[in-house]
Formats: structure tokens, sequence, C-alpha cells
């Protein structure tokens, strides 16, 4: 090393994942009755990749006919086979199925990066080993349904609609079907219209894994076909994760009908740090805690509460680490920030800036990060001095924008951390065991994470409270949604 | 002083983060300068009862010139060795440029009187050691003697003079994170040029997370002083893609400035053939045998 090169900054040389290997088609169908049928309404529209903005795939747009084929079909197959089989038999089936996605991960991982602009460090060691994971943990139990619900007779539900949104495709795929099948139902569903290809590649797989037609059937489509899916008169049961006012449509929808309803909807998470946290890695849940996938996450902890005493260190030290955050090619393995999802998010993210800057708060953005010209990106962004009545407070961003406010006593922050209509996650940050138990116990938030965020395991429930929905998904609770017990 | 306010350290967190540390991929261009610079801030190292004058020349003569045939090597930046060898790799390395190390205070244990580590040391400086690396009493740090642990530090960083003091902290034996942070906070406050993890007796001897927890005491120093204190984690490194894992922890949390010899060490004595095994895998395409590096 000569002298002149020592002390510069060490940058990482590009090293993007190889895309020849993921095999991607020009054009998908419906994945209805076991097959790739062509769309009754002869339409489709272009996925792109959001890095880029080019497009990957014209895909089918189902429409209400469509959604009966998918439904009738899935009703039969529930009819003639599926509710027939026995749980160890339905067992064999959904373990095939994570063991095919474990195979082809690393393609998964590459389509799934493609297609919604995470980054493929997330995609690889988070999206598809846990989605793999939701299908193991839930054909352990098809068998074992007896012991889930001691002294109860089990009974299978029919036909479940599925709709799932755009921020975890596959993922999400795999919390839905893996507890349907596993209780004895059979499955339509629907991934979000910008992120429909590895739910696509999972039809694919559940064709290789040879279920029986008809069993799990995937269409594709917008608002519409979701609606039709919805009001379908065989539906039995609808599991929805998306946007709350959606949420809000569907459950007036089904109203005055039989059908179960599990919602999935928004978040506004508090992270709180207490003056004894460990600050050094508080400092790391934080990043974590917003900055994971672009901030597309429900449950990201987008409102930052920091004890008063400790405010300007965590401040200048969340300053330093986002500095090191690498924002690009979601494709790069050294990329920590991918690209927004889409246009129509980026708008959003962009117009909640100027929102918060207008309110009169003090804007932070890494000055070490340059965007791509092409695709849409977004620095992360710090609103610091932030309030209650701010509407970058109130409202989901769903995006990687963290608000800071401060706080004097534990009962203050309890009260803003709950002072939201929304209620599925918080963090909370302290050396001290008791003030943990204290804060969990009265926090309104389905999942608080200790001196951790955004953890996420099969066998745990995760669900919301307030307008963040109801029902749970994951661990034993995820089984109940999808069952009557006699 | 007050050490009993140290900041907590909580594990599983660290443990994370160099989980994240370690899925950066070092490619091309940014992994050769990282390989050069991780051979130029090894201080290479022999501790062993079986030491000869000759095993020291041979690798002092090593570390001015790690390999032949390959170009652009750098030199290491220090060898290591007990006092008594100090005066003989001194004169070999004569102004190469080369610094030289060596252990005192009753290296390993530091199980001895406190005279006798300050003559210890009295003894390495007066050969000529540019540096002395100190281990710190862990019984008394363990007992809660922390005003004993950051007296004797001061006494010997008196005594090294212009020498720079690496202080070691053997955090094998100090069982939790919480004490490692601890422990360097005193080594940092007691006068310590540089704080290191291990002898290299001791299982186990650096790892990521013991490090990662000195870098931020360094970091947390320099934000409120402003001023640098070097880190240098021993023993276990001995692969170059471990190098790299540490450069890019090293990279993340101190950043650029402590991106030299000057300010981070590798003690080791196996990685420097590693280094060099990939740093000819990187110039001719295909790897060396390492019959053709040699061990000394």
């Amino acid at each position: 090393m000569t002298k002149e090169n020592i002390g510069l900054k060490w940058e990482y040389a590009p090293s993007p994942e190889a895309t020849d290997h993921a095999k991607i088609n020009k054009q998908y169908e419906l994945f209805i009755n076991g097959k790739f049928t062509k769309p009754n309404s002869k339409k489709c529209y272009n996925t792109i990749n959001p890095a880029t903005e080019e497009v990957i795939a014209k895909i089918a747009d189902a429409n209400e006919k469509d959604v009966d084929l998918a439904v009738t079909s899935a009703k039969t197959a529930y009819d003639k086979y599926w509710k027939k089989l026995s749980g160890a038999e339905r067992a064999k089936y959904i373990f095939r199925i994570a063991r095919v996605i474990q195979e082809r991960s690393r393609e998964l991982a590459v389509i799934e990066s493609l297609n919604g602009g995470k980054a493929i460090r997330e995609s690889r060691d988070f999206d598809i080993p846990t989605a793999a994971n939701h299908f193991f943990y839930y054909a352990g139990w098809a068998d074992k349904l007896e012991y889930a619900f001691p002294n109860k007779k089990v009974q299978s539900l029919g036909v479940a609609a599925q709709i799932i949104p755009w921020n975890f495709p596959l993922l999400m795929a795999a919390w839905k079907i893996a507890p349907a099948l596993a209780t004895g139902n059979t499955v339509v569903l629907k991934p979000a219209e910008s992120t429909p290809l590895t739910a696509l590649k999972l039809a694919e797989i559940i064709q290789d894994c040879d279920l029986p037609p008809g069993v799990v059937n995937i269409i594709t489509g917008f608002g519409a076909t979701g609606a039709a899916m919805v009001n379908h008169p065989m539906v039995s049961k609808v599991a929805f994760t998306g946007s709350t006012d959606v949420g809000k449509l569907i459950q007036k929808s089904i109203a005055g009908t039989t059908k179960k309803l599990t919602l999935e909807l928004g978040g506004k998470a508090a992270n709180i740090v207490f003056d004894d946290a460990p600050i050094n890695q508080a400092v790391e849940g934080i990043v974590n805690g917003i900055f994971f996938n672009q901030g597309h996450v429900c449950c990201a902890g987008s409102r930052l509460f920091v004890q008063e005493n400790i405010a300007e260190e965590v401040i200048s030290k969340l300053k330093a680490r986002m500095q090191t955050l690498l924002v690009g090619n979601p494709l790069d393995k050294n990329t920590d920030i991918g690209a927004i999802n889409s246009k129509e998010q980026l708008d959003k993210i962009n117009n909640y800036l100027k929102i918060g800057v207008n309110e009169g708060l003090e804007i932070y953005q890494s000055d070490n990060c340059s965007l791509p010209k092409k695709g849409f990106f977004c620095k992360p962004t710090l609103f610091i001095g932030a309030a209650q009545s701010n509407r970058v407070v109130q409202e989901e961003i769903f995006g990687p924008v963290l608000t800071i406010q401060t706080f004097r006593t534990i009962e203050e922050v309890i009260e803003k951390a709950n002072n939201i209509p929304y209620g599925l996650s918080a963090g909370v940050w302290t050396d001290k065991g008791s003030k943990i138990f204290n804060l969990t116990s009265k926090m309104r938030a389905g999942v608080v994470w200790a001196n951790t965020y955004n953890k996420f395991d099969p066998t745990s429930p995760f669900g919301g409270y307030k307008e963040s929905g109801f029902g749970r998904e994951g661990g034993l609770h995820g089984l109940a949604p999808y069952v009557n017990l006699i | 002083m007050n050490f009993k306010n140290s900041p907590v350290i909580d594990q599983v967190g660290i443990e994370e983060r160099v989980a994240r540390f370690n899925t950066r991929s070092i490619k091309k261009q940014s992994k050769v300068s990282a390989l050069k610079l991780a051979l130029n801030m090894i201080d290479l190292t022999t501790l062993e009862g079986k030491d000869t004058e000759g095993k020291v020349i041979q690798m002092c003569n090593k570390a001015m010139q790690p390999a032949d045939g390959i170009n652009d090597l750098p030199t290491v930046a220090a060898v290591c060795v007990y006092p008594t060898y100090v005066a003989i790799a001194k004169k070999t390395l004569g102004n190469s440029g080369v610094k030289v190390a060596s252990v005192s205070t009753a290296f390993p244990s530091g199980n001895s009187l406190r005279e006798i580590k300050i003559e210890d040391t009295k003894f390495a400086v007066e050969n000529g050691a540019d540096e002395i690396d100190m281990v710190i009493s862990r019984g008394e740090f363990l007992k809660g003697n922390y005003n004993f642990v950051y007296d004797e530090i001061a006494a010997i960083k008196e005594t090294c003079g212009t020498a720079r003091l690496k202080v070691i902290l053997e955090t094998g034996e100090l069982s939790t994170l919480d004490n490692v942070r601890k422990a360097s906070d005193i080594a940092i406050a007691a006068g310590a040029d540089f704080i290191k993890t291990s002898t290299g007796k001791i299982q186990p001897a650096a790892t990521m997370p013991v490090t990662l927890v000195m870098l931020e005491a360094i970091k947390d120093h320099y934000l409120k002083t402003n001023k640098m204190i070097g880190m240098k984690p021993a023993g276990g490194i001995s692969t170059a893609k471990a190098a790299l894992q540490y450069l890019v922890m090293l990279n993340e949390t101190l950043g650029q400035n402590w991106m030299s010899n000057e300010w981070f060490r590798f003690g080791a004595s196996s990685l420097a053939n590693d280094l060099i095994l990939q740093l000819a895998k990187e110039q001719k395409g295909v790897y060396y045998s390492k019959d053709y590096i040699s061990i000394d």
C-alpha cells in the first residue's frame, strides 16, 4: 500500500448477483385448476423492474369470470380430494413445496429482487428462507390439529380467498397458503399487481409438486379482481394483507355473510429507546426497524421515541450510521437499501417528505449516497424534532422515513406511543428487564420487540390491534382463522 | 474514576451486526487493495518459549520482504517478540520502517509485581522497542479493582516514554462483552495508544463480536475527545477472508481515518501467508502451491 492510498475510503467494487439462471417467461397466464390458463378477460398488463423501469413480463388481468373459474375449481378440489385427504397426506404435499422452494431459493431470490426492488441481501437471507420455513412449520401441524385444539373437533372451511401485498410477495403467499392447506382448505390467491412474479413461480412449483389440480389457484389482477374474489359466494374465508382503507372496504362488503375474515393492515410503530439502553445496538435496531425493505414493512419502527437525555447522542450516531448505508442496484450483494416498489409509492413518499418539510421539521438525508438516475429510489430520511400532531407522525408513509420525538417519563412515552389509530408492533430498548415487562404490558400493539426489531419466525403469531387489523398469522394461532371448532 | 458506568452491551445485537458485516461481498480492485492493506497491518508474531535468535532474524526478513515474485507487496507493520529478542530484531530490521513491538508486564498472565512489570517494560524500551504490548491484571479486574488496573496501565504508559503502548485485555478471560467494554474504557482512560484483544495464549482469542465492542469504545472516545485510539485484534485470525471481514467492520465502524497500520493491526503469524497466497492468485489467476511460500 502506497502512502497516498492510506486513509482513502475503501469502496466496495460492484458485486452483482447473476440473473441468467432465473427463468422468467415473457408472458404469464392464470394458474387455475393446476394449469396455466388464458384469461377470459383477454387483458394483460406489464410488470416492471422498479430499479430500471424495464418491462419484465406481461401478466394476465383476471376478470369476474376468471375469478369464478378459479373459485369453482378450488371448491371442486376441496370437495373431491382435499377435504377427504388425511392430515399426514396433506403434510407430504406441503413439505414438498417447502423443499422445492429451498432448492430454487437462488432463482426465487433474484426474481423477488428484480420484480420488487428489494436488496438481494434481504430476499436471499430473509424472504425466501422464511417463506420455506413457513411451509415446513405448517406441514408439521397438518396431522396434529387435534393437539393444536384439544378436546375439539377441527373442521376445515372450504375455499379461502387470499389477497397479499407487494412488500414481501413470496413470503406473504407462504404465510397465507401454508396454514390454509395444513388445515384442509383450498386456496385462490392473488398477488399484488406490481409484484406477481414469485407467486407465479410458486404456481410452477406447486405444479411440479403434483398437488391435486385446483387445491391452489393463483390469479393476477388489480383491485377489481380482488373484489370479485371477496364477493364470490363460494368463498368461505377471506384473508387480506394490505392497506387499512382496502381492509375497511372488504369488511363492509362481506358484512352479513358467514365468511370468516382476517385482516393484517397498516402500522405506525413506536420504537422506544431509554437512556439505559445499549445505545450502539439500539442505533442498529433503529436502522433495521425503519430501513429494512426500504421501509415497506407494515410493522416498521417508523416513530422513534428517544429519552431526552440521550437524544443528541442517539441522533448523531444514527446520522453516522446512515452514511454507511449503500443505496442502489437491488441485485448488488452489498446494497443495503434497494428500489422503492413503484412510481406510485415513490410519489407518495416524496409527498410526505414535502409535508414534513412544510410542517417545519428538520430533515436529514445521508450526503454519502447518490441515487441511480433511472428507477425509483429514495434516500433514507430522518425528521428530527417531530411532534404527535405532525402528519408524518400520524400517517403511515411506508417508506424509508423515520420521525424522531423525545420523551422524559415512561408514562409519557406509553401514552404517545399508543396515541395512534394503528397498533401492529412496537420496540423497546432498555437494559432493565422490569421496564420491558412494564412497558410491553401497556402497549396496544400486536408484537412488541425488546432490544431487537423486525424479527419473524413461523412459530410466532403476528397481527394487530385497532386499525392494524385482526386475526393472527403464524404459530399455533395462525391455524385458528382457517378452522371451525366443534 | 468511576468505570461502573460504562455503556451496556447487548450481545445479540453485536452478533447480528457482525453477521451483517460478513455478508459484504468484496471483489476485484477493492479486494486487492484490502489484501495489501491487511498485509501492511500485520504484527508478525513469535511468542514461544522455544524461540531462537535465528527464528527472530528469519521472521524479520520476512517482515521486510514477505514474498518473492509477487509485485507491489508492502512490508508488514511490525514484528512482535519477547523483550529478550528486541535488540536482535531492531538490528535486523534497521531502517526498513518495520517496527519492533515487545510484549511485557509478565506476558502472558500478568501475574507479577508492579515493579517487575515496570522493569520488564524498561528493558524492552531500552533495547529499542517501538511499541509495548502489555497485559492487564485480569484477576484484579474481575475482582472489581478497576483503579488498580487503571493505575498499572498508567504506570506502564509512563515507562514507555515515546514507545506506543498497546494494552492487551485478554478478552477470552473477561467472560462478558460488558466486561470487554469496561476494560476498554479503563485502558483508554489510562493512556493506551492501542487496545488489543488477546495474548494468543488463551482461547477464545480475537473474535469479531469482541473486536466490535472495542471499536465502539474507541469510537465513543473519539466522539467525546476527538482523540484516536488504535485497535489490534490478535490470535485466531489466520485467513485472508477473515481479515477482509475485520476490515469491513473497521471501515463501517470507524471509517477511513483508521484504515492504516497506524491505527489498526492484526496480531497474527499465519495470516501473512494466506494473504500472500490470495494476492498471488489475484495477480496470476491461479493458486500457488503453499510450498512456494516460506513459513518463517
